[in-house]
């Protein structure tokens, strides 16, 4: 059973579809009590990362999350809730966040289109990584968001994308894992991204 | 390399995908979420989804076509139509869409722009813009789908809602709305140029290579068609195709 945590922020419904047509179990979580009933966990998130983080303290998930992940089990942060992973953000003023993975979140600047919004092509980094099991080269997923990671360890990196500079796309580093675009708005692609986590919520039990 | 965006839209009433011709005269085009699986499996990028039903009915059953939606594709789509308030695009939004769409809306209000993009942020806020020439380089701002003439000056508009927290900008050219003669591209060019925020290129499009015109010349970052794939005149594959072989960078 995977865990959808539910901390107010963002659409949680088309993940949950997702995880539904890949034939794995899920529940929308918000009560942090609940999290050692689950193999895994996603953090989702849509909107600022500093209402994000207050909403999470507040409801008392930020140290279980982390008591979570020193369980071993597996945890994926999409869109925000990748972001939200790093260290902080200079979004709206600097907001700490969890700091499970070393970096920081900036805005994009420059004289470019921002959000950076569309079908982008994946770089991989780690090409033996099992989340990146049946992805290729030059994939293309959905990304949308103006600030973007810039890690502080680039071991963490598993996938780039280009846009008027290297993006940090895919993250992962022992049993934490991020994906900046939606893999359940991504095409095939994302279909075979979030399978291949659910695989690594499953290995947990074996 | 970021892709150029192909988008089918539908326009919804009361549960049916219809059509008209320069925003008059509808006729049924199917059953808006077929329509979506189909366009998701031909290579759709985006959907969008306009609804213009009249009735309290026929905005329920939105969210019912929305659910299904997300429910069977994996890419993302826009609803626009009748929302008015945060508590509007909140239902919409839960129910699975990516965007919402406001027009006419915020037009009458534009704090409407920002209360949307501070609630969820600005990439879920996309301000539909309905245009229409007034001179050389110049138009006006139309809204109540075509009726209504503001005199609003459509770039000033555009770069307002930018301020306001928009995070893309959908653009329809009214003069060539359904005349299948190219899409409005110094409309589109002018506007694009006009912001720092991605623009959808509406209206007009009636052969492959229009898309062409407008994701270069026009400098669209994608461009949007109804009719001309609800009656199988041309195909998504075959739009894209065109553009590869003409260089420009499409999701295959």
């Amino acid at each position: 059973m995977i865990g959808i945590i539910d901390y107010g922020m963002g659409n949680l419904y088309s993940l949950g579809k997702a995880l539904e047509r890949l034939d794995y179990a899920y529940d929308f979580v918000s009560d942090p009590a609940k999290f050692a009933e689950y193999d895994g966990l996603i953090l989702p998130g849509v909107g600022a990362f500093g209402d994000a983080m207050r909403n999470i303290r507040e409801a008392k998930l930020d140290e279980a999350i982390r008591a979570y992940v020193r369980t071993g089990k597996p945890i994926l942060g999409i869109c925000l809730g990748m972001q939200l992973l790093f260290n902080s953000s200079e979004e709206h003023g600097h907001n700490e966040g969890l700091s499970l993975l070393p970096g920081e979140v900036a805005r994009f600047q420059g004289d470019y289109k921002i959000p950076h919004m569309g079908w982008n092509e994946l770089q991989l980094k780690q090409l033996a990584h099992p989340l990146l099991d049946g992805v290729s080269e030059g994939d293309y997923v959905y990304f949308v968001h103006s600030f973007h990671v810039r890690v502080a360890d680039p071991d963490v990196l598993l996938a780039t994308t280009d846009y008027f500079q290297d993006v940090t796309a895919i993250v992962g580093r022992d049993n934490v894992f991020g994906m900046q675009f939606h893999p359940e708005k991504s095409g095939d692609t994302g279909m075979r991204l979030l399978l291949n986590f659910a695989k690594q919520c499953e290995g947990v039990l074996r | 390399m970021l892709a150029k965006r192909i988008i089918p839209c539908l326009d919804v009433k009361e549960g049916r995908v219809v059509k008209g011709v320069q925003f008059l005269g509808l006729r049924d085009a199917g059953d808006p979420v077929e329509l979506a699986k189909k366009y998701s499996e031909e290579g759709a990028d985006e959907l969008v989804f306009l609804d213009i039903s009249a009735s309290h009915e026929g905005r329920k059953t939105m969210v019912d076509v929305i659910e299904q939606t997300a429910a069977n594709i994996t890419i993302p789509f826009t609803v626009g139509g009748g929302i008015n308030s945060v508590d509007d695009m909140k239902r919409i939004l839960r129910a699975g869409a990516d965007k919402i769409s406001l027009n006419t809306a915020a037009v009458l209000r534009p704090e409407l722009i920002r209360e949307g993009s501070t609630v969820f942020g600005a990439q879920c806020i996309v301000v539909a813009i309905d245009a229409r020439r007034t001179a050389e380089g110049k138009w006006e701002v139309y809204t109540h789908g075509g009726r209504n003439a503001t005199g609003r000056d459509v770039i000033e508009w555009a770069q307002e809602a930018e301020r306001l927290g928009a995070g893309e900008i959908l653009l329809t050219s009214m003069d060539d709305d359904g005349e299948k003669k190219g899409f409005g591209i110094a409309l589109t060019k002018a506007v694009s140029e006009a912001v720092s925020i991605p623009v959808i290129a509406s209206g007009g499009a009636g052969a492959v290579e229009h898309f062409a015109d407008v994701l270069t010349e026009g400098k669209a970052d994608a461009a949007l068609a109804a009719s001309i794939f609800h009656y199988d005149e041309t195909s998504i594959a075959s739009v894209k195709t065109y553009l590869n072989e003409k260089g420009v960078v499409v999701r295959p």
